[in-house]
């Protein structure tokens, strides 16, 4: 089953085409890596799936239903489609538990008591319960990313986007992140992940875009484009990777 | 310490045949430097000693301390001045709350986004160029002595109401500057999560980024309370009686300013606490930032 389809999609920032006609689909619990140099149009592409920011032509389409429709309403997008920053983005006077419940209670209704037993039930599911009443600035920086990923799963949503969720982190906290992604893979999440962490999205994504330029250059499954890439402008950016050493 | 070690001199010598004993750290850190104080405390006194000496010898000097120094018209005028005083201080309060509410909703017009908000955002800007380019005491003047005489019924005609009016009106114009600045501070980062956690625009400011922009303004805030403090005596040209009022009708009475210094003491006392409070405030607002290091 289909779960997000990217339909030629176009975005401009002034003259600039950043995204340029994009084809994507997205099965139901299938992990897409999007990797590339930045400025590639990444990160855009993903905060247009929820509508972060507003794209210039082709459509975005969640279940069938183009992401704009008046069906969702409001804030009904948001529910179904989390987003995690690669600079957490923790609300700094709210707690741990404050932070998660802050969107299911005032957006979505839920009454205190339930919001704050759910919060906990996912707290302890990725072993974070002794978090539940410190302030962001008391966590590591891989606690404050780990506790944005439960504040989006909070609200159920069925796709996950996560946006270089380690790329402000010390390489020591990074695991403790990358374990949570695996957790969530593993409990059938649909998640599309930016990362420059070339070895985590040939470990857990079922497929991998090369973007630049605004466009998908090449897609495929992580073995075959790590390891045998098609296109000339793929090879040539994991030439670069790996030089670096950072496959 | 080991570089002590390595050039032994007649200070470092001294050090060794003092007293204390070897495992105690070298004090030395801790001396007070006397020098530099006793240089501020002699070059106080000889500038304000100069002053006070010239003004002194001044022929009119005699004159001058009857009419504004004197301590029986002192004594005499600081019931009422006091009372008067106690009149600023409730002013002065319920324009804090007053400004505090009107500003944060002017901010509210200024920032909210959308072509829904263009008229309220259109005003907010107005506004704030109106109030802060006309005078305090001016606004004062029209409210206090126009709307009264405008005799609309069923509106107060104090002045006192009209002059906490224009206060009001006019500092909220600077207030609602300041709180701008706080929001305009906080990350966009904090937005975007908002936003992305389906928090509208209204629910976004109340719960994501209002409590941490007024946070990163407090200090500023207090500093125009501090200012706002002075400025109530200027309800005093329209005749209400604070401290400033009272004290010029005690000196029409009597034709001696003292009056006028109990009132400027009275401000001193409440004002000097207020602003060291606000440093106090600024002091540990900067040290928490650096800190709190980037989010």
């Amino acid at each position: 089953m289909t779960r997000v389809v990217v339909d030629r999609l176009t975005k401009f920032f002034g003259e600039k085409r950043v995204l340029d006609g994009i084809d994507l689909s997205i099965g139901a619990h299938e992990v897409v890596a999007l990797i590339g140099a930045s400025g590639s149009g990444k990160s855009t592409l993903l905060r247009c799936i929820n509508r972060l920011v507003d794209f210039d032509a082709g459509r975005i389409l969640l279940d069938g239903v183009s992401i704009d429709h008046d069906s969702f309403g409001a804030n009904g997008l948001y529910r179904r489609i989390g987003i995690v920053f690669q600079s957490f983005n923790l609300f700094p006077h709210l707690s741990v538990l404050q932070n998660i419940t802050l969107a299911p209670r005032k957006v979505h209704g839920v009454p205190r008591r339930e919001a704050e037993e759910a919060a906990r039930g996912l707290l302890a599911m990725f072993g974070m319960s002794e978090c539940i009443s410190q302030y962001p600035e008391q966590l590591s920086g891989g606690q404050q990313q780990r506790v944005a990923i439960i504040r989006s799963l909070a609200t159920n949503p069925d796709v996950l986007l996560l946006d270089e969720v380690t790329g402000a982190l010390d390489p020591e906290l990074i695991g403790e992140v990358l374990r949570i992604i695996r957790d969530l893979k593993d409990k059938g999440m649909t998640m599309v992940i930016v990362t420059h962490e070339m070895g985590f999205a040939r470990d857990v994504s079922d497929r991998v875009c090369y973007l630049e330029g605004g466009r998908i250059i090449e897609d495929g499954p992580p073995r075959e484009l790590f390891s045998r890439p098609q296109h000339p402008r793929t090879q040539k950016f994991l030439e670069r990777i790996i030089a670096a050493g950072r496959l | 310490m080991s570089s002590g070690d390595s050039s032994p001199g007649p200070r470092n010598g001294a050090d060794r045949s003092g007293a204390a004993a070897p495992a105690r750290p070298p004090r030395r850190q801790r001396e007070i430097s006397w020098l530099p104080i006793l240089v501020s405390i002699a070059s106080v006194v000889v500038v304000f000693g100069t002053i006070a000496h010239f003004v002194a010898r001044s022929e009119q000097w005699p004159r001058i301390k009857r009419q504004f120094f004197n301590w029986d018209a002192m004594v005499e005028s600081f019931p009422d001045v006091l009372r008067g005083f106690w009149l600023n201080l409730e002013i002065w309060v319920i324009c804090i709350v007053s400004i505090g509410t009107w500003a944060l909703l002017l901010t509210l017009f200024r920032v909210l986004r959308g072509p829904l908000f263009a008229p309220l955002r259109v005003f907010a800007i107005v506004y704030v160029d109106l109030f802060r380019g006309i005078p305090a005491l001016l606004l004062v003047v029209l409210f206090a002595f126009g709307i009264p005489a405008l005799r609309i019924p069923n509106l107060p005609s104090s002045a006192l109401f009209w002059g906490i009016v224009a206060m009001t009106l006019s500092y909220s114009a600077y207030a609602t500057e300041v709180y701008r600045s706080g929001i305009d501070a906080v990350h966009d980062g904090q937005r975007a999560a908002a936003k992305a956690l389906g928090l509208t625009q209204l629910q976004a400011l109340r719960y994501a980024i209002l409590p941490q922009a007024i946070r990163n303004v407090v200090p500023a805030l207090l500093n125009l309370a501090v200012a706002l403090q002075k400025d109530v005596a200027l309800l005093s040209v329209v005749g209400v009686r604070d401290a400033v009022r009272e004290a010029q009708i005690y000196m029409n009475q009597t034709f001696n300013y003292s009056s006028y210094l109990v009132a400027a003491a009275l401000f001193l006392v409440t004002t000097i606490p207020l602003a060291r409070f606000v440093d106090y405030l600024t002091r540990r607002d900067r040290e928490r930032r650096l800190q709190g290091g980037m989010i």
